[in-house]
Order: structure tokens, then sequence, then C-alpha cells
């Protein structure tokens, strides 16, 4: 059973607090996934990370979704799950890409460093024609398959944006996919999932939207991006216009420490400077999120971490 | 395919690794095999991003956050390294439902983090997954156990255990991941913890989801996860005499159980050339003779006095990982070694089993004598481990007060310094921080994988890993699946 627009965009919305995209047990969503994945297989690759965004990805496996996950064949090469290693798993992965050339996701989780060659990221070696060992950069790897790929996704703030290797102090010259695009003059889809990490939502519906459009282009047109390259679906709105405590903020009630009631603003809360629908969603099952705990240090942003530092002052 | 070339004339053949996956981040491995056997290796980091650098000149407080980044797999381990570097610093005395809040965040995370160690980064080693991605490509003479147990009814039964428990482990450590987040407002990167305590007093309803779910997780230990490890170790027997290494232990201590700090749930200490000692930070002394790193004097530095001058054109060097030295001794971290220093009371599933299965009479996690440094002894050490800390967890919950004050307020020093000790799951960690003019000045992280995967260090001993390595079977050099084992049995 193939999943509509409308259902698509519903299940998005955060509307069930509480309930994931990939927990809602939707035949529509296991057929884009097992379907699409089919179709246009994923590739995820790492570079300066910290793979936080891996194991949020894994905090949207569900009791009803994770059989699935043996049939599913979809990760094609990502470096903290496969059985897979050394030269077999790098030549596997190009395999794949030749195989699926114009037709695969690529999802590249943290950034790249550009400084000495890009040797502050290597990801793996291969023989060259001569049989010598030749060592393999994130700068070389992006080169190589990003423009071989139907799209790549930015999974993460640090791929998005940057983010924290890319911050000030940073020796290694970390750049976000959109800065090393432009640089390399890669002319590629890019579609970016920031957040450090992302919330498993995001990522697991950009992919179903993805692979919705790979097996309907008409039913299911490229989701809307924000500048930021963000799909409006999951970060159209501002966070502090969508918060519970709005109505604190608006009469000045502030928690004076984290322990106390009231609007966080005064503690350095980042969400009037932030758009994500956390407050909506819900973080880890719905359990908690960020505000209703401490604040929000904006991690969705491209401007995070610099910009909305220091975390602890108000804006 | 690793890169397994034709032998030199020596008769040695080396093989590269690269990357060696199901661990975080980016490591190679080389090693040298001759008649069947490892006798040479080299761990090599091949990933810098700079966080010291960055810290520096940010507000003291943004650490806590920043830190976090450094390892997605154990990021609360490094914010409560750096809280507690804080607290040193700006001279904060977290109140005691503070600590309790943070010893139940933190403890879920070490629930967690040893559940998907095993089963989603070690486990693919000895069980079969179904042939698609990505449990395929893999080696062809794998040695699982598929493979390794005689009797094809009994074979398919075994591994079908182990993989089943894989699938459930995905949502068992899912829930250990609420459970940090029921006070840490979200994983991975909590918000609850900071310099003074924790940000979210709990409330009787959210200890109550707490207990809920960490029965679960109890249960999961208890039934599947300890007998599983116990199970394939009684498989692959050869794995216990595989990988001693230094035989060298270090820990910092873990889980402050008094609010001086002065009792842990696992204590610190140190394990030297045979010997019990007491650990004392100022032995430890970081060297970067084979790494991407330059140095204003040659020779190991304390921490207090850290560089970070990263030079990846460096001659010799071979790893962005430093080598920190303890009197000047590589030391091996993680369960083993905080195991070992602790000697706790081995659960009574591993009493059991270790009778029934290995004819072994053992109370304490001593007991296991040499077995304990190998493969097989560090899935033990970790798996035993996860026991203690499960039980600890029980004890915090009956221990946190409802509605009582988890958070004290502090200023920003103008100068001052302080240090963190604590365990990530995968090892002793430390932070140290300098402020002045109310930013920190200088920032020093020695982390778990510091310790563990390290490279030569100025006096040419090789890091634990690499120690470890040597002696390892490699009987098929194009399927060297022993090395990846050795390697991940450490999470490094």
């Amino acid at each position: 059973m193939s999943l509509s627009r409308r259902e698509f965009v519903k299940l998005c919305s955060a509307g069930v607090a509480g309930l994931g995209i990939s927990q809602i047990y939707h035949p529509g969503i296991l057929h884009a996934m097992t379907e699409g994945a089919k179709k246009a297989p994923v590739i995820w690759v790492q570079g300066q990370g910290c793979t936080g965004c891996s194991v949020s990805l894994l905090n949207a496996v569900h009791p009803r979704i994770k059989e699935i996950l043996l049939d599913v064949i979809s990760l094609e090469y990502h470096p903290t799950v496969m059985a897979s290693e050394g030269e077999m798993a790098l030549e596997h992965m190009y395999a794949i890409a030749e195989k699926f050339k114009g037709n695969f996701f690529l999802l590249v989780e943290g950034s790249i460093p550009t400084a000495k060659e890009g040797r502050y990221c290597i990801v793996g070696e291969t023989l060259d024609a001569k049989g010598q060992h030749h060592e393999v950069s994130m700068m070389e790897l992006i080169r190589d398959l990003a423009p071989k790929s139907l799209a790549t996704v930015g999974i993460g703030t640090c791929s998005a944006y940057g983010g924290i290797p890319a911050a000030a102090g940073n020796v290694t010259g970390a750049k976000s996919l959109r800065d090393f695009f432009a640089d390399e003059k890669i002319d590629k889809l890019l579609v970016n999932v920031p957040g450090c990490p992302p919330h498993p939502d995001w990522m697991v519906g950009t992919l179903v939207a993805a692979w919705s459009h790979v097996l309907n282009p008409t039913e299911h047109p490229l989701p809307d991006l924000d500048d930021d390259g963000r799909p409006m679906l999951f970060f159209g709105e501002n966070l502090h216009e969508t918060c519970p405590y709005l109505d604190q903020y608006d009469n000045s009630e502030f928690s004076e420490t984290f322990t106390k009631p009231g609007c966080k603003a005064e503690l350095g809360c980042k969400g009037p400077s932030t758009y994500a629908d956390c407050a909506k969603r819900r973080w880890n099952n719905g359990i908690n999120w960020c505000v209703e705990n401490a604040v929000c240090i904006g991690c969705v942003e491209p401007d995070f971490p610099d910009g909305k530092s220091p975390f602890y002052v108000a804006e | 395919m690793s890169q397994a070339a034709t032998p030199a004339a020596d008769g040695k053949v080396k093989i590269a690794i690269d990357p060696l996956t199901r661990v975080e981040g980016h490591l190679k491995i080389e090693v040298e095999v001759k008649d069947g056997v490892v006798v040479d290796a080299k761990c090599s980091g091949g990933m810098f991003r700079g966080f010291e650098q960055i810290l520096r000149g940010r507000d003291p407080r943004d650490s806590s956050q920043i830190v976090q980044r450094i390892c997605g797999v154990c990021p609360t381990a490094h914010c409560t390294a750096s809280v507690m570097a804080q607290d040193d610093a700006f001279g904060v005395k977290v109140t005691t439902n503070g600590r309790i809040t943070r010893n139940l965040i933190f403890g879920a995370n070490y629930l967690q983090s040893h559940i998907l160690h095993f089963y989603h980064l070690a486990a693919l080693d000895y069980v079969k997954g179904p042939d698609v991605s990505p449990f395929v490509p893999r080696y062809a003479n794998a040695d699982l156990l598929t493979d390794r147990i005689k009797d094809p009814a009994k074979a398919e039964a075994t591994n079908t255990y182990g993989l089943n428990q894989y699938l459930k482990a995905l949502e068992i450590r899912r829930i250990c991941h609420e459970m940090v987040a029921m006070f840490g407002g979200r994983m991975p990167h909590v918000q609850g913890m900071v310099v003074g305590g924790a940000t979210e007093i709990p409330t009787a309803d959210k200890v109550a989801e707490y207990a809920a779910r960490f029965k679960e997780v109890q249960k999961f230990v208890v039934e599947e996860y300890l007998p599983l490890v116990y199970t394939l170790g009684s498989v692959y027997t050869d794995l216990f005499e595989t990988g001693i290494g230094w035989k060298n232990v270090i820990a910092f201590g873990v889980f402050p159980e008094d609010d001086d700090s002065k009792t842990f749930l696992l204590k610190p200490g140190v394990y030297i050339d045979g010997k019990d000692e007491a650990f004392d930070p100022q032995l430890i002394k970081e060297y970067v003779g084979h790494s991407f790193f330059d140095q204003s004097a040659p020779g190991g530095l304390h921490y207090t006095a850290g560089e970070t001058n990263p030079n990846p054109d460096k001659a010799g060097a071979y790893s962005f990982v430093k080598s920190p030295r303890y009197k000047d001794k590589a030391c091996e971290v993680g369960p083993l070694a905080r195991m070992w220093v602790d000697n706790p009371e081995l659960s009574p599933v591993g009493k059991k089993l270790l009778k029934d299965l290995y004819g072994i009479e053992a109370k304490n996690f001593r007991d296991l004598g040499d077995k304990a440094f190998s493969i097989m002894g560090r899935h033990v050490a970790r798996a035993e481990e996860t026991w203690v800390t499960a039980v600890a967890v029980e004890k915090w919950l009956k221990q946190v007060q409802p509605g009582a004050e988890t958070y004290v307020a502090s200023e920003i020093p103008d100068a001052a310094e302080g240090t963190g000790f604590t365990e990530a799951p995968r090892g002793a960690l430390l932070h140290y921080l300098k402020i002045k003019d109310k930013k920190i000045d200088n920032y020093q992280v020695v982390s778990a994988t510091l310790w563990n995967a390290n490279p030569r260090d100025d006096m040419g001993q090789r890091g634990p890993i690499e120690e470890s390595l040597i002696g390892v079977p490699v009987p098929d050099i194009k399927n060297p699946v022993n090395i990846g084992r050795l390697v991940r049995s450490y999470d490094p």
C-alpha cells in the first residue's frame, strides 16, 4: 500500500505527541522504506563527527518495525553498523555507487576537513593501480560520491552547516557540504537535516519523503526546503513561537535558575532564534525535551555553536 | 577484504584494515603476521577535530555541551567529566539529590552503551546476520557461530538465539536512552547536567516512569545479555586465551556514592606489573612521539601542562591519538580495568554459568585470573559491569528524593582550575579546565580512546591495543577475523 501525500504530511506533523514517524505502524511508511530503498539505496558516510546522528537514528527503532530491518535492503554502507570492514567495505561501497549511479542517496554525517589536503579525516584505504596503499580522505570521498548520487543529504549540523568541528578556533578547515559543494563546483541536490543530533523522525521522515518521491514523483513532489536547505515539514516553525512556555514569556514569568518554574529565556534559551518542531515533537519517544529540562542551545541552526554561544546567557 | 600482500623475504605478511568498522570514530589497524600469528601491530586514529582549541576563549559553562560532541555513544561521560571539572573550578558542592540524579542519567547511559557495544558493534563478529546489507558483505571464512558449531541444528539455533537478541537489543538500548532523557532532557547529548548539579528535579511520576523502563532493561541483562556472553565464550574458548596485552590497568573511579566524592560504585585504582596501587593523578603523562602533534619540548607532559598542536606532516607519526602513560607504562582502561581494580562479586548468572559451562568456581571477578585479559574476558567484564550498574541503578532509584533540590547556583570564577575524573563506559576519562578572565584558557581531555588505542610512545612502547594484538592468531590472512574481534573487545 502506497502513501498519499496528505497522509505523509499528517504523519510528519507531530500531531500525536510521542509517536514518531517510524513508530507509527503505517503500511505506507513500510512500503516507502522497503520498495523505495530497493530502487535507491543508502550510502551513509562519516567525516568529522561523533556518531551521535547514527545513534539518534537508532532511537527510531520500534518493536513493530525492527523485524523489517532484516529485509530492508537499504543501508549498503554504514561504518558503525555494517558487518564488513577494511577494503572489502570500501570496494562494496564503490561498487554500489557505480551500480546505482544517479540512483542512490548519499547520507553524510560529520563535516569535511579541507586543510592539509583533507588529512584530518581519513575514512579508509584502497590499493591504487600500482598496488600501493592509498589513504582516502573524507574530502576525496565526497568529491567522488556526491556527483554520482541522486541527492546528497547532510545529516546533522556538522555536515549541514559545519557545526562544532567548524567552530571558531578550529584548525582543520572543517566545511559543511554546501560550502564544500560551492568550492568544488559540485552541482547536486542537497537536503539538510540538521540538529546536534537530528531527531530520528526528521531523518526517517526525510528519507521516507525521498523514497516516496522516487516511487511516485507525481504524488510526492520533493519536500519544500527553506533557505538553509531544511525540509519545512520539520524546520518550518519558530521554536519559541510554538513553545508551551510562551505564555510565561509573554507575562514575563522568567525562571531564575534551572530548577525554578518559568520561561527559560533569561537562562540563555535560544528558542527565539531557532527553527525546529521540538516543542511539539519532543524527544526520545516523547519523554522530554531540552526546554522542559533546561534550555535550547539552537543546535539545528547554521550559526551553531558560535552564534548561540555562550549557551547560558540570554540572547 | 583486508589488504594481504604476498609474504616478504622474512616471511612476514602485512595486513591493513581501514576502516576498522563498528567502532566510534575512524580507526585503522595494521599488523604483521608471521607463521599465522600477529608479530607487530600499529593502531592509527584517523581523525582530528580539535576540541581543545575550539574550547579556548569560551564561557567555561559551554564546555559541558561542546565536549559531549566528542562522542555520540557516550556523551554523558564527557558531560560528567566536564561538569565535575567545573564543579571543582567554580568551588560548588552538588546536593545529594543532584548527585543521585546525575548518577541516574549517567547510569542509564552505561546500560545503553554496553548493550549497544556488545550487540551492535561486536556481535556480528560471531553471529551471522541475514544475507542483506548491512550484514553483507562479510568475510568468506568468518568463523561465525554457524561455522564453529558442528551440529547444524544446534548451530542454527544458537545463531538465531544471538540474532534475535541483536534485534531485541535495538529496542532495549532505545529504552535506555529514554531513561537518560527522563532527567537528561534528550539523548544523545543531554541538557540536564550542568555545573552545580542537574537541571531537572525528579518528580515521583518521572521516577516511576524511569523505574518501569529500568525493570525491562534489567530483565534483559539478567535473562539475555549475560547468558549470551557466557554461551558465546563457551563456543569460542580459544578467545579466552587471546589478547592479554600489557596486563596493566588503570581506573579513575565512577559514580560517586557520597557528596564529597570519597567513595564510588567502582573504585579508582591501578594494577601495574602484578601489583595493586592507589591512583595518583600526578603520575599521568601524555606523549606524542608517534602522534601527529608538535610539542614545545620533548618528553611526556602532565595534562595541566598539556599542548595540542596538530601536524599531519610530522615524520614518524601515524596517529591523531596521543599516548597517555601512567608511571610511563601503557595501561588498559575500560570495563576490564574497572572490574579488575574493584573486583566485585560476580552476578548469580555469571557464577552459575561459569560453573556449568566452564567448570570454574568463581566468586569475584579476579577469580577469572588471566582469562579476564582476553577478547572474551573483556566481553565478560562488560556484561558483569552492566549487571553491577543495574544493581546500583535500583539502589539510586530508592535514594532519589522527588522534589528535592538538584541544582546549586554559582558564579564563574575570574581564574581557577579544575579536574573531573570519571569513567566513560569505554574507560577512564579526565577533563582538565583552566579559567582565566572568566574564559576557558586551557582545556585538556584524556579520553578512554587515548588510553587504549594509542600509538607507540617516545620510548617505543606499544599502546594497549597494539600490545594485545601481538600473538593473536590469523590462520587465514584473507579473513583476519580475530583482529577486529580483539580491537572491538576494547570498545575503542
